[in-house]
């Protein structure tokens, strides 16, 4: 009794977390797993443990394909963020002279992030839609003479989309590696007889690969499990596995397929998350 | 000899009001050691970097052997440099970082190999290259440095203060070792330090920095024999300065009223009769007389300030008027600490008239 009075702030602090995850995450897990070896038996499922959902998912070839897209999505959208955050906060870093003008422009680029997600994503069907804004600016131009429906509803909307939403997470990382590098490292590069191009290759890039994989695992895995693009801007066929998981726990009323889809897309983001972090790790004893 | 290096009326005025270097004309022979010494924010650096292309001058020429190199980008001199904090690639190994700067020359494996091997040995850590610069000392990274910079047979080195980052012991070991290689390899040195003692361990000819400017440039013992200005002599050594007036002044040898008493000197510029003049003393130049005993000049007064370093005692004394000088003496025998200056008691101090700096003007260095 003592002693629970004297530690009861200690238990507080420690204890209201620890509820916290175990009643919020721990516990949701542990019901997901369970239901992922469940039966479906219509109109409900029945205690089992069996592997026949995962087994659906592997051999099903709507399921394989859904996981394919979103790879390829996920993928697409890692590649697009990294072709433009790259060398955009290279700019900022290393070539823009204005300190002021770099922080504002980084900031610019953070800034979205505060608003909606869903606004965000809202934004894109009406700049690619047949009302939009991409398809006015075109027939303005006379380069179309009637509004398109090319731009919208497919993977190319979803990848602009989400490339678009995620791409702070791809700048922020590779801005901050960069930015970590000391100059004297290329200033010695050079000094060792190497040009701009071969110092970038040989120093720079090596350098700031622990940032450049932080940023894939970021945008991969956030592409991975998004629902709200391919709902506004995907179309019919431009479904993602956050997608048909939220149909088999509606419409299909399939909880333990719903439950192996959502084990095995948090396999795959854990995977990539777990090997981003050992490059980091190594990045960091090989850093400065 | 050839002059390897050749600056021309460089300068480097990073602003209208921020100077780093302001028309300095240096030229430096083939193998030469030559220190760039002057306090923080004296352009040492900025001349360094200057001439290992890192800056570009605002005005004048630099030249590297005959060529003009004014413009050209580090990559394409035949110059090296030792960084400050060595600045060696965290991401290779000892070995890839030495080689980094052999990539260039398009050599095949085993000469590149042999050549690793060669810098490294001479630094004395051929057993470390396949370790990564994290895993290596201070001392030891400061000379992987130095190998990866002199794997290329530069036409001259250049080091930004090199030791700084080390502590004392190892740093004195270095200055030794720093020389000896000198000595071995030939190229020419050029070094950046604010630590005089290691300019003059070092260095064939010092180049006293101030303000951007050179201030004066000689072999170490020149300039500390023969400082041309108070900021000079109290940079190299340490030096008191008095105040004084020139009493006459022909001949090469001076006589000056100082503190109430006239000495003479060999002054190294024309004095007039009547002009102010600041004279300089360096306290291991002044002696204490003891009773009976006479030197050249004399000079009287109250023992102020009594200070024990080690080797010996540095002896403050208020003079007549006032005015502070120091005498530093070696400690008595151990039997005879009895006779040890005491503060308040009045001494005499002798100095050799060759001992004496006179400097024009009145001078508050
Ligand atoms: N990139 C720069 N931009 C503006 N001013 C600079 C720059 N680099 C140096 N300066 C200025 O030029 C002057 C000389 O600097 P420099 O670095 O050459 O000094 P230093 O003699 O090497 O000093 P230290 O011993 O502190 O390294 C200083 O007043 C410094 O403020
Ligand atoms: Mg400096």
């Amino acid at each position: 009794m003592s002693i629970l009075r004297r530690n009861l702030p200690g238990v507080l602090v420690m204890g209201i977390p620890v509820l916290w995850i175990a009643l919020f995450m721990l516990l949701p897990y542990g019901i997901i797993v369970t239901y992922s070896f469940w039966l479906k038996k219509y109109p409900t499922f029945i205690p089992a443990f069996q592997f026949g959902n995962y087994i659906t998912i592997f051999t099903d070839p709507q399921y394989v394909l859904v996981f394919l897209r979103t790879l390829k999505i996920s993928i697409l959208v890692s590649i697009a963020s990294f072709l433009l955050a790259y060398p955009f906060a290279y700019w900022l870093v290393f070539r823009c002279r204005s300190a002021a003008l770099r922080t504002w422009l980084y900031m610019a680029v953070i800034a979205p992030l505060w608003v909606s997600y869903l606004l965000r994503a809202y934004i894109w069907k009406t700049i690619l839609g047949t009302e939009g804004v991409l398809n006015s600016f075109l027939m303005s131009i006379g380069l179309i003479d009637e509004p398109s429906s090319l731009f919208l509803y497919n993977q190319f909307a979803m990848v602009v989309t989400l490339t678009y939403i995620f791409i702070p997470f791809m700048v922020m990382p590779i801005y901050t590696a960069l930015e970590k590098i000391p100059t004297n490292l290329t200033e010695a590069s050079a000094d060792l007889g190497m040009g701009p191009w071969r110092s970038f290759w040989h120093v720079t890039l090596p350098l700031s690969l622990p940032g450049v994989a932080a940023g894939f695992t970021l945008t991969f895995c956030l592409s991975f499990g998004d629902f709200i693009a391919p709902f506004l801007v995907g179309g019919p066929d431009g479904n993602l596995i956050a997608n048909v998981i939220a149909t088999q726990f509606g419409a299909a009323l399939n909880w333990p397929l719903g439950s192996a889809l959502a084990i095995v897309m948090l396999i795959v983001v854990l995977t990539i998350v777990s090997l981003s972090d050992r490059m980091e790790r190594k990045g960091l004893s090989g850093g400065i | 000899m050839a002059a390897i290096i050749e600056l021309e009326n460089i300068s480097k005025h990073y602003s209208p009001t921020i100077i780093g270097v302001d028309n300095v004309s240096l030229t430096v022979e083939d193998g030469e050691f030559v220190t760039l010494l002057g306090p923080s924010g004296c352009g040492k650096s900025t001349l360094l970097r200057m001439i290992g292309g890192f800056e570009e001058p605002t005005a004048g020429v630099i030249r590297l052997g005959d060529q003009d190199v004014t413009l050209d980008p580090p990559y394409k001199r035949e110059v090296n440099m030792v960084f400050q904090d060595y600045a060696l690639f965290p991401h290779m190994t000892i070995g890839e970082n030495v080689a980094y700067g052999l990539k260039t020359f398009k050599l095949d494996k085993n000469t590149v190999r042999t050549r690793v091997k060669d810098a490294l040995t001479l630094v004395g850590l051929y057993e470390k290259v396949n370790q990564r610069p994290q895993q290596l000392s201070g001392g030891q990274r400061q000379r992987i440095a130095l190998a990866r910079a002199i794997v290329r047979r530069p036409k001259v080195l250049l080091l930004d203060e090199p030791l700084s980052a080390l502590d004392a012991k190892l740093r004195e070991q270095m200055q030794i070792e720093l020389k000896h290689l000198h000595e071995k390899i030939g190229i020419t040195f050029i070094m950046v330090t604010h630590d005089q003692t290691e300019a003059l361990v070092m260095s064939d000819r010092v180049v006293v920095m101030e303000k951007g400017r050179i201030a004066q440039q000689g072999r170490p013992q020149d300039l500390y024999d023969h400082p041309a200005t108070p900021y000079v002599a109290n940079f190299i050594g340490t030096t008191t300065f008095l105040p004084g007036t020139v009493a006459d002044g022909a001949d090469g040898v001076a006589t000056i009223d100082v503190a109430g008493t006239r000495i003479s000197a060999h002054p190294e510029i024309e004095l007039a009769k009547g002009a102010t003049v600041t004279v300089g003393l360096r306290p291991e130049k002044v002696k204490l007389l003891a009773e009976g005993e006479t030197a050249e000049n004399e000079l009287e007064g109250k023992i102020t300030e009594v200070i024990y370093y080690g080797l010996g005692l540095r002896i403050s004394v208020a003079l007549a008027d006032g005015s502070k000088i120091d005498a530093d003496t070696l400690l008595p025998d151990k039997l005879s600490h009895s006779t040890l200056p005491q503060v308040g008691a009045p001494v005499r101090l002798g100095v050799a008239t060759h001992n004496i700096f006179v400097f024009e003007g009145k001078v508050t260095p």
